[in-house]
């Protein structure tokens, strides 16, 4: 592995880092597509202030890129405050119209420098190492090494002193606004560091691949977790596998560095999608089918609760009174046997004390629906964790 | 009961021009239990909404011991209604009860042992200490209730503000936050409750309010929690049997 290769896999990894924490919160406010939104707006802001400076890693340029990322969101919410559209289609109508206010502006008067709208939607990490930054002379690495490293720095550095409130708000809008911490000031604090870091990391991957880096991993993660710090941990994670795991794919595959990166992140998500232990598909699926049976239990276990009579209760007669397929009732018979809730005497079947008891309990929970007495159930049964 | 805890003045509350509360005047004395009923529409949740700044009226003011809620925040507390957060973000129940412990944080600032064990004396208050490290989407709907009350209790207020804590609860867990709404105003506290269920007025609450974006009548419920008022608010004839 040569440096230049290195430092490829560093500004990635780094800029994962970078996106994942503002986009695990995008995530939880259910904004996900504010950051689509921003990452093409942006796109006149960076073009005036290449105008203005002639420096595309200009301190300037980024915050002008970002202020127009802010004025997305506000143009968004206000059109989404008339009440004639909703938010989905106010973000479909002001991000285009910034976007293409931006590729006019690039065909018209920046044609012979190296900005033009491929460059914007994809990036070209492959050329970052070329472009130096160099300090009295000496070459102290690439800018976007170090522009991608601040906006870092910045935004964990909020992160770890707003932590407390960007949850709150988070999750509670109407109490963080009774207790004095402004919604509006962390909602745009977060939107401002969702700009800069996506103007900052664009230059680097481009605009697609900074809204996957920033969606993606912070979706990955909530499947896999109850705990904000360890989703974000998870997001920041899975951003940085993705960065290196796509560069060397990239580079297996000879394709786009920004194509593969997002490529692996599109399949960590689904492999998550599929196996996540309590979230994911296939657990879901299971957990279905085992309500289902436990629910057939209930009815089995109801029915010999309520009958005395022997030929109701004659395992000959249990497919016929309750109508089940063969193949379900075996399923729930070995559930009751496996619980010690029914027992065989002579081909009848008849309630044991436990499975009597198990009955009354489950009955009365639904219908009081009051939790306290079958906590101990839980752990056993799906159809009691609500 | 001389005190008046919360006096609201001349308030006015719209959503895109239509007022939806109309020239609110209320005085609420200090450590009293009080119900706001009214139909659906009536703006009951508008008005503790705007009376806590979440929600900004056209016009009208309110104060807290005759000061600004900004000044006066750490002498008040809010429970939302359940519906209005996602349970399903991932946070405890325990982390959502120190919740209630920062606002005399402040910015920055994060909890420690000291707000730990407030919030852990709140959920055993409430009877959810076996409960402290479950994800709040594997509560039940009572249980999620209790976890918001107890996060208003750690606040230690003075006055508490409380939108539908009723709604959707099972029996128990309305008895249970009924008991401690009791225990609050026998403290001295003050409670505001949107309330629904009509039928429990006289037994739960000591003072009423009848909204109806107008507020109809307000004082205490054995003087005012009549036919006549009920008539006036929900516009249709009213008889409730008061238990003497």
């Amino acid at each position: 592995m040569n440096s230049a290769q290195l430092e490829i896999q560093l500004i990635a990894s780094l800029v994962a880092i970078a996106c994942a924490i503002p986009g695990t919160f995008l995530v939880l406010r259910k904004m996900a597509m504010i950051s689509d939104a921003i990452s093409h707006a942006i796109l006149p802001g960076i073009v005036v202030g290449f105008f203005i400076t002639q420096d595309l890693n200009s301190p300037l340029l980024i915050l002008l890129a970002a202020l127009t990322g802010i004025i997305t969101v506000v143009l968004v919410e206000y059109i989404q405050k008339t009440g004639l559209v909703k938010e989905d289609t106010a973000i479909g109508l002001v991000f285009p119209a910034l976007f293409s206010i931006g590729v006019i502006l690039i065909a018209k008067n920046a044609n012979d420098v190296h900005l033009d709208v491929d460059a914007v939607l994809l990036g070209e990490l492959a050329f970052a190492p070329f472009d130096r930054l160099l300090f009295n002379g000496i070459d102290i690495g690439p800018k976007s090494l170090w522009v991608v490293g601040l906006i870092l720095l910045v935004t964990v550095s909020l992160l770890i002193l707003f932590f407390k409130e960007l949850k709150l708000s988070t999750f509670d809008e109407g109490l963080s606004a009774s207790l004095g911490f402004s919604p509006a000031i962390i909602h745009y604090g977060l939107m401002s560091v969702s700009s800069v870091t996506t103007v900052g990391a664009f230059d680097a991957v481009g605009a697609i691949l900074v809204v996957a880096l920033m969606i993606s991993p912070a979706a990955s993660a909530y499947l896999l977790t109850t705990d904000l710090k360890k989703m974000l941990g998870l997001a920041i994670s899975f951003g940085v596998f993705s960065a290196v795991f796509g560069y060397w794919v990239a580079h297996w595959l000879d394709a786009s560095i920004a194509g593969s990166i997002t490529t692996v992140l599109g399949l960590v998500f689904l492999l998550v999608y599929l196996f996540a232990p309590t979230k994911g598909i296939i657990a879901v699926m299971y957990r279905e089918r085992q309500q289902q049976i436990e629910v057939s239990l209930l009815t089995f276990l109801l029915h010999l609760k309520n009958h005395d009579e022997l030929e109701e209760r004659h395992v000959n007669h249990l497919y016929e009174h309750i109508n089940w397929q063969k193949v379900r009732a075996k399923s729930v018979l070995d559930l009751a046997q496996k619980n010690n809730m029914i027992r065989l005497d002579k081909n009848i079947v008849s309630l044991t004390e436990k499975g009597d008891q198990f009955t009354s309990k489950a009955i009365d929970y639904i219908m009081t629906n009051e939790d306290a007495q079958i906590e101990d159930m839980k752990a056993d049964f799906f159809l009691f964790r609500g | 009961m001389d005190k008046i805890a919360v006096k609201v003045d001349d308030l006015t509350v719209a959503y895109n021009y239509k007022p939806v509360l109309w020239d609110i005047d209320l005085e609420i004395p200090e450590g009293v239990l009080m119900a706001i009923v009214g139909p659906n529409g009536a703006g009951k949740s508008t008005l503790i909404k705007s009376i806590l700044g979440i929600l900004k009226p056209i016009a009208g003011s309110v104060s807290f011991y005759g000061k600004p809620y900004s000044k006066q925040r750490q002498l008040v507390a809010y429970v939302p209604q359940k519906g209005s957060v996602d349970w399903d973000f991932p946070t405890t129940a325990l982390d959502v009860v120190m919740m209630g412990t920062y606002g005399s944080l402040g910015w920055i600032k994060r909890p420690g042992q000291k707000e730990k064990k407030s919030a852990l004396e709140a959920l055993e208050k409430v009877g959810m200490l076996t409960f402290k490290n479950r994800q709040i989407s594997q509560l039940s709907g009572g249980q999620q209730q209790r976890i918001f009350l107890a996060r208003a209790l750690v606040q230690n207020a003075s006055i508490y503000f409380m939108d539908e804590p009723f709604q959707g609860v099972d029996a128990t867990t309305e008895v249970a936050i009924i008991n401690i709404l009791k225990e609050l105003r026998r403290a001295n506290k003050t409670v505001i409750v949107v309330h629904h269920d009509l039928q429990t007025v006289p037994e739960y609450f000591d003072w009423v309010t009848f909204l109806n974006v107008k507020k109809i009548a307000t004082g205490p419920v054995k003087d005012i929690f009549n036919d006549d008022n009920l008539t006036k608010t929900y516009g249709i004839n009213y008889k409730v049997s008061i238990q003497e």
